[in-house]
Formats: structure tokens, sequence, C-alpha cells
């Protein structure tokens, strides 16, 4: 975003008006529901002094839901965003390669066959995500990791976590495997200040690392050769970035399921917007574009059905498409 | 070779062994024993299911991957599984069909919707033939599995049903299933078969396949259609299998080189061995259940592929 | 500044590409290094440049032995601008050159008043400062090429690496290039190396000349002691006429053709 001490003014603009919708979007999903809550009461409650139905609507239920949804949207858009520039292929994302793959497989498995609680299901969540992602990294890994092969061996993961959940979701017993198989579609639903924490935790550790490692990824963006003739330790910074980007989507999955596409389309979406020309630019732009699709995408699942909910990680998954196509009459990929 | 080891193999491993000279004795002094009935009635209809399903999925993969010059290019690229798969569930759940036969009726009517789908949007994008496809076949298979999802969260027992079929497995069907989708394979075979020439031409780029007199569009067109037929059928009859589609033509191609015109027999016999194969082993390792052979490819083509890609010098896509 | 190779050997997988090269880099002097196709031009770059390990021999960058040295010193000595740099869409001009200031940036370090100067004087001599501000895919092949090299040049390094920095480029362009990098030596005293493809134009530019053949050094001097019939008849396998180039008075290469008669077999 920073070049030479000047302001990239359109990049700043849309990441603004990013930010404005982003706050929108929070607001209309504390206020709207089931149970229309009026906007005074709702400003009431946040200022401290609602009544007790109020309150409890909007600061146990929806305000953390909305908070739960936003940060995992920012969580993802980034890991995205990451994943698509380190590896210079606009193919890549987390959830394309098998990390978030991983994760479902882990919490698939520990909710059909053994005991899941609101609290290992997210552990094991979180683990299946280290475990794929590290996968990923050591095959993809033959004197270096390149866009190509990890693309390659993504989808080989992908596939296998696929398969391995398919024989889970058959084998178990109805009941666990209908609640295993929401989980897996990336709900927001009955998420609580319990999911909030970690993300805001992951969310203040790890980004401003990503942050920082944003010149080095411009020089990487220049090709491996150049950036080792410019001195910049290649496979360090691309693990580095990718570790990251790895631990991100997977408290982002245990806190809210595997939302589909949101890590793959955000950067897309954010190219689109503005002609981003630093990583830290994509990085601030995915991070707001992820949170409003997820927010939007829980209102809608809320809202557009009422009183039936649609889980927010199939909402995502119906827009991207329409996304796609638009992308393939314009004839780009 | 291979194949009658494959074929012998199918028909004499199961949850009860059955010797070799018995499983002959079925066939010619048929006694009605338990043995026997297990070889003819259950286990012949299910290899010849698994000859066929396995040949039209290596034959497939084959086609799609010469049209498209896209070595990642395999049965479920135009969204054929995903568009089969969602008009199962759409059977079982509205129409509360319950039976193999009918989810094969809904499942080659949601294959070949999609493909005609996939195939009009693929047309009118701009950009390279070719890719345009693959993306599209993508979209229309997101959005499909997004719907499947979504009908799928809020009924479980149709949830229940479906997970059943959508592991991809040859058990189960009887002779009907086979015969069924015969004409269609046969059919995609014939076209495979005779497109070897065609694919060859292809693969030397657009420009220089035109320039050598091959009409590309048509071919890639009779391409798809073959693809269509043999893919749709395949999982009409079995459900989605992963991985047959993709990994035979590679295999194919260590042993014939890049010639089509071998690459794709090849890979028809390479199909069938694998699937029964696969059957096999699954109804070996989990003794006496049955792990579809759906998930013994996925688990198992997954660490192959990924050796694959890291033993060649890979080229871009 | 002194490069040096001393019984460098390289090679990717199985067989070695150079073997028991050796070559001492003359400051303040372009050298072209030529050859035929497949002799290992690229590959001695990219050694010199320390993109590659050496199987045996070392690089030695002022005496010292250039894998020794940490990576972002030897970036701040020696930059490299590689066959068809890849970059990254809408980048433009002023971004490309100062990310050229990389080595010279710490972690926490903002932007200083020296990659400021560092970058104006880079975009300076490639005569690209009113171009700053477009983008890299929407400039001619030699206005792109010398962005890249006012990327290298804001490097601040004393040794500039090019391989086939010409190459894909027409006529004008090429010249415009090499020109330029000719100015760089002999106005401004850098040291540059570059593989070239084109004889006549090596013979043109360079104060040294580095034939190549299989992976060794087949001569080395100033073109016009070393360039001859015999020379083109080794090095390229073509059997040409050497005469004086009018223009320059350095050797020009003539191929020969065969008599139209004998040019088709059958």
């Amino acid at each position: 975003m920073t070049r030479r001490g000047r302001l990239d003014v359109r990049v700043v603009s849309v990441l603004g008006a990013l930010l404005a919708a982003t706050l929108a979007a929070l607001v209309a999903s504390v206020a709207l529901g089931e149970f229309s809550s009026p906007p005074l009461g709702v400003v009431a409650t946040l200022a401290g002094a609602g009544d007790r139905a109020t309150n409890f609507i909007v600061l146990d239920l929806r305000l953390p839901r909305a908070l739960t949804g936003l940060l995992a949207g920012a969580a993802l858009g980034i890991a995205g965003a990451v994943f698509q520039d380190v590896t210079r292929n606009p193919l890549a994302a987390p959830d394309v390669l098998g990390v978030a793959g991983g994760a479902s497989l882990a919490a698939v498995a520990l909710i059909v066959f053994g005991s899941g609680s609101a609290v290992s299901v997210p552990l094991v969540a979180l683990a299946g995500a280290l475990t794929a992602g590290t996968a990923l990294y050591v095959f993809a890994w033959r004197r270096g990791v390149h866009g190509y092969r990890i693309v390659l061996v993504g989808i080989g993961l992908s596939v296998f976590a696929q398969a391995g959940i398919a024989y889970v979701l058959a084998k178990g017993r109805i009941f666990e495997v209908a609640q295993a198989y929401v989980w897996m579609v990336g709900s927001l639903n009955g998420r609580g200040w319990a999911q909030v924490w970690p993300l805001v935790a992951a969310l203040v550790v790890l980004v401003p690392v990503l942050y920082a490692l944003g010149r080095r990824a411009d020089v990487l963006a220049l090709g491996d050769d150049v950036a080792r003739a410019l001195g910049l330790g290649v496979e360090r910074t691309r693990l580095l970035m990718l570790g990251l980007a790895v631990g991100l989507t997977g408290i982002a999955v245990a806190a809210a399921g595997p939302i589909g596409f949101v890590a793959f389309v955000a950067p897309h979406i954010s190219r689109r917007l503005a002609r981003v020309r630093t990583a830290q630019g994509l990085l601030a732009l995915s991070a707001a574009t992820g949170s409003v699709l997820v927010l939007l995408a829980d209102l809608v699942g809320r809202l557009a059905f009422s009183p039936h909910e649609i889980p927010v990680g199939i909402v995502t998954s119906i827009l991207a498409a329409p996304y796609f196509l638009f992308l393939l009459r314009r004839g780009t990929a | 070779m291979l194949l009658a080891f494959s074929v012998v193999a199918s028909l004499a491993i199961g949850s009860i062994q059955v010797p070799f000279g018995e499983v002959v004795a079925a066939f010619t002094a048929y006694d009605g024993s338990d043995a026997h009935a297990i070889v003819r009635d259950l286990r012949v209809p299910r290899t010849e299911l698994g000859l066929l399903v396995g040949a039209a999925l290596g034959a497939a993969g084959a086609l799609m991957q010469g049209a498209t010059r896209n070595a990642l290019a395999e049965p479920g690229i135009l969204g054929i599984n995903a568009g089969a798969a969602f008009a199962v569930v759409i059977a079982i759940d509205v129409l509360g069909v319950g039976s193999v036969a009918g989810y094969a009726a809904f499942a080659l009517v949601g294959a070949g919707a999609t493909a005609a789908a996939v195939l009009a949007l693929g047309a009118t994008g701009r950009g390279a033939g070719a890719v345009s496809l693959a993306l599209a076949g993508a979209v229309l298979t997101w959005l499909l599995v997004s719907l499947t999802s979504a009908v799928l969260v809020f009924d479980a027992q149709t949830l229940d049903e479906f997970r059943q079929w959508v592991i991809g497995s040859i058990a189960g069907r009887d002779a009907g299933v086979a015969l069924s989708v015969l004409p269609l394979i046969a059919a995609g075979l014939v076209i495979a078969l005779g497109a070897g020439r065609s694919l060859n031409a292809l693969a030397l780029g657009d420009d220089v396949a035109r320039s050598l007199g091959q009409r590309v569009g048509r071919a890639r067109l009779l391409a798809t259609v073959g693809f269509v037929l043999l893919a749709g059928g395949a999982v009409a009859a079995a459900g989605p299998i992963a991985f047959v589609g993709l990994a035979v033509p590679h295999i194919a191609r260590m042993f014939t080189g890049p010639d089509y015109r071998w690459v794709i027999p090849y890979s028809v016999v390479l199909g069938a061995v694998l699937l029964l194969a696969g059957d096999v082993l699954g109804r070996v390792v989990a003794r006496p259940a049955d792990l579809g052979v759906g998930i013994v490819t996925g688990l198992l083509g997954a660490p192959f592929f990924i050796w694959l890609v890291r033993r060649r010098k890979l080229v871009a896509l | 500044m002194n490069l040096e190779a001393r019984g460098l050997s390289v090679g990717y997988g199985e067989a070695d590409v150079i073997d028991g090269f050796d070559l001492v880099v003359p400051t303040a002097r372009m050298t072209a290094i030529v050859g035929a196709n497949g002799c290992g031009k690229s590959t001695l770059l990219r050694a010199l440049a320390r993109l590659l390990k050496p199987r045996r021999g070392t690089v030695l960058l002022d005496g010292r032995d250039i894998s020794e040295l940490p990576s972002k010193e030897v970036a701040r000595r020696l930059g490299l601008l590689p066959q068809s740099p890849v970059a990254p869409e809408g980048l433009t001009v002023e971004d490309l050159a100062a990310r050229g200031r990389y080595p010279h940036q710490g972690l926490f370090k903002g932007w200083s008043a020296e990659d400021e100067a560092a970058v104006e004087a880079a975009l300076a001599a490639t005569h690209m400062t009113d171009q700053r501000g477009r983008a890299l895919d929407e400039l001619s092949g030699g206005q792109h090429q010398r962005a890249w090299i006012a990327m290298a040049l804001a490097q601040q390094t004393e040794l500039l690496l090019l391989d086939e920095p010409t190459t894909f480029l027409d006529l004008a362009h090429q010249v415009d290039v090499l020109d330029l990098l000719d100015g760089l030596v002999h106005e401004r005293g850098r040291t540059v190396v570059m593989v070239l493809h084109d004889i006549n134009q090596a013979c043109r530019y360079a104060d040294q000349l580095v034939a190549m053949r299989d992976g060794r050094v087949h001569s080395a001097g100033a073109p016009s002691d070393i360039v001859d019939v015999a020379f083109i008849a080794d090095v390229f396998g073509l059997d040409a006429q050497v005469v004086e180039d009018p223009v320059t008075g350095t050797p020009l290469c003539l191929p020969l053709s065969q008599p139209r008669r004998t040019r088709c077999t059958s």
C-alpha cells in the first residue's frame, strides 16, 4: 500500500469502502434476524443499557456470531491471498489444496467415531489443518516448492481427504453423520464468544508478521532467480508465509468449519476491485473482502428462508460459482 | 494376462474364499452349492460391471486428457459426477427413489444434462477452447456440489441413503444395471478407440492440428460425446469413483509413450484391471465387510498421484 | 570488485554442464560470453550469480568464496537479470525499480532518502524517468528491458550479470539496450558480464570475449585478438569469413552459404 511514503489512493479508497461495508454488514447481522430488534434497542444494548431480552439476543447470540464470521472471513481471505501470492498461482488456496480437507477429515472422524465436543472438534480440526499443510509442503518440496507442483499435490491431498470423509460418512450412524455433515459445510450456527477469542488471538499474532513480510513477498513475486539475486532467502520466506497461512486457515476452520471458497475467491475479487501492486495491499483488501463475503453470506443464509437457516458455507459456495462464470465470460482465469 | 488374473481374482476372493478349482467348476459343473451360487450370481455380475466401468473410466480419462491437452483431466472434469450426484439426491429427496436401478437412471440423466450445460457454457466463453471447458466444468461442479449439500444438510434421511451411493462401488448391482449401461459404454468405447489419430493431432496444438487438416472443433466435440457416454455410464452404474480416469492414462503412457492410438486401448484394459483390483482389495482389507472401490481408489490413488507429480519434470498446465 | 571462477564444475542431474572452468572477469569492462546452444553459457552465468551450487571449484568475489558470503551482501555487489523475467500484473516501472533496493533494506528500516535517490538515479540512467508510472506490460520490448535494468541499477551493484538481454528484441531495441550497457561500463565504471547469442554484437560491444565450447573455455580475450575464421569454425561449427566491421573496426562474421545446388539432400 505504501510506496515511498505515498499511499496508493485507489487501494486505500477501496479498502475504506470495504471496511465500511463490513461494518454495515456487522450492524445488519446484529440487528436483523428471526426476532428483529429495534435499532434503538440494539444501540442501547451496545452502550450497556439495554433490556435483558435484547441484551441476550445481541450480546450473547448475534454479536459473537457475527464477529466469528467477520474474523474467520478475514483469516481465510488473508490465507488465500498469501497462498496465491507466494505460489504465484491464481488457482492456489488452502481450501482447494487440501488444507481445509484435512481439517474436515479430522473433525468429521471425531464427530462420527468419537465423542466430539465444542472444545475437541475445533482442536482436532486445527490439528488436521496443520497436518495437511505439512504434508502439502513436504510432498511438494523438491529442491524447493514451485507453483504448479504444490497445486497438483494439493489436489491429490484434497481427493484423499474426500475419500476418507466419504468413508467416515458411510460408516457412521446417521445421527452423528448428519451432525458431521453440517459442520463440514461451514456454519456459524451456535458460534459464540468461545470462538471469537481464539480468532482474535490468532489474527493479532499472525497477521502483523505476515504484513511485515509483505516486502519480501513483493521481491518473491519477481521470480526465484531475481529474488535470490536480490538476496532473499527464497525457500525460507515461502515456508514461513505458507506456514502462517496454514495456521490462519486452521484456526478459521476450527471456529466455523471450512467455509467454502472464501479463501479462493477473496483475493481474486480484491484484485478486480483495485489494481493491487503490493503484497501488503492485497492482504488488507483480501481480509476485508473475506469479512464482507462471510457476513453477507450469513445474512442471506439466515434471512432468505427464515426461519430455516442455510449454513454460511453453502451460501458462499453458491455465490462463488456465478463469479467464476463471470470470469469465464470475460476470458480470463 | 493381467486382465485375466484380475478377473479370476475378482471371482475368487471375497468375504468367503472360493478356491480356484471351484470357480472353474461353477461354470463347468454347476451344482447349486453356496460357493457356486456366490460365484455365478453375485460375483460374475459384479466382475462384469467392474470390467465395464473400469474400461469406461480408463477410456474416458484418456479421451479427455487428449482432447483438452490437460494431463489432469479426468471424469469429474465436466461436472459429470457432481451432476449425477445432484440428480440422485433430488431423486431420493423429492421423488423417493430407493433402488439402485433408479439411482442409475437419474445419475445418467444428471450426468448428461450437466455435460450439455458445461459444453454450452464452455463454448460461449472466450479463451482457448480447452481451458474454457475445464473452467466451466469447475464452475458447474461447485454449484451442484453446494446445491447437493444444501439439500443434504436439511434432510438427514436423504443423507443416509445418499452417503452409501456416493462412495462409488460395484457391489450390490445386479446384471440388469450392467446391461443398461452397456450400450452407452460400448458406443463410447467405439468412439474412443477410433479417436487415436485425431487426438495425436490435437496434441500438437490447435493451430498445428488445423494445418495438418484436422477438424479441431469436430474432433473435440466427438471426443466429448464419447467421454460423456463413458463417464456418464460409469457414474450411473457405480457412483463416482475417483482417480481411475485420472491415473490410468498416465500409467498407460508410461508403457506406450504419447501415441494415442496405443494409449487408449491400453487405458481401457488398465482401467478394467485397476478397478477390479481396487474392488478386490476393498473386499480383502475390510473383511468381512466391503470397502467400496471408490474409497480404495481415493485413498490409494492420492499417494500414487503425488508420487507421479514428484517424479516427472513438471510441465505447465 | 573482482569476480573470478576457479576450476568451476556445475551440472544438473548426472552430467556436468561446465567442467573445470577458469575465468577472471575484468573490472570496469564489458565481458561477453558466447558459444553455441547448449554449451553452458546460461549455466555459467547462474553459477557466477550464486544461483547454482558448483560441484567442484569455486566462484570468488573479491577473493572470498561467494557461497560463504551472506546473500544480502552478495546482492549488494552483484546484480542479475535473467532471461525473460516475469513480473506480476500491473507493476509499474517505479515499483520494479524500488524493489531493487531490497538488499539495502532491513526488516524495520522504512523507505529512506538513500533509497529514493538510488531509484531516481536508476530511472535517469536508463532514460525511464518519464515512463515511471506506466505498467510493465504496456511497454515496448526495449523499454521493458530498460525497466529491468533500472531495477538492477537501483540495486547499486558494481557488477551486473545479464542473461541474453537482447533476445526477442527487434534490432533497434537491441542496439538501445546494448548502448545503455556500454554507457554503464565506460562512463560509470560498472562491470558487466552478459551472455550473448549474436557473435557480431558481442564483437562490437565487448571488451573481453569468453568463448565456450562443451562446458570449457575455448578462448578468452579481446574480440579483435581471438576472433578469426578458425575461431568461428571451432566455436560455432560454421564456415565463415571474418572481415573488419566498417563502422566499428571490430571483427565481423559473415557466414558462408552453401552453393544453392547442394542445399537440399534429394
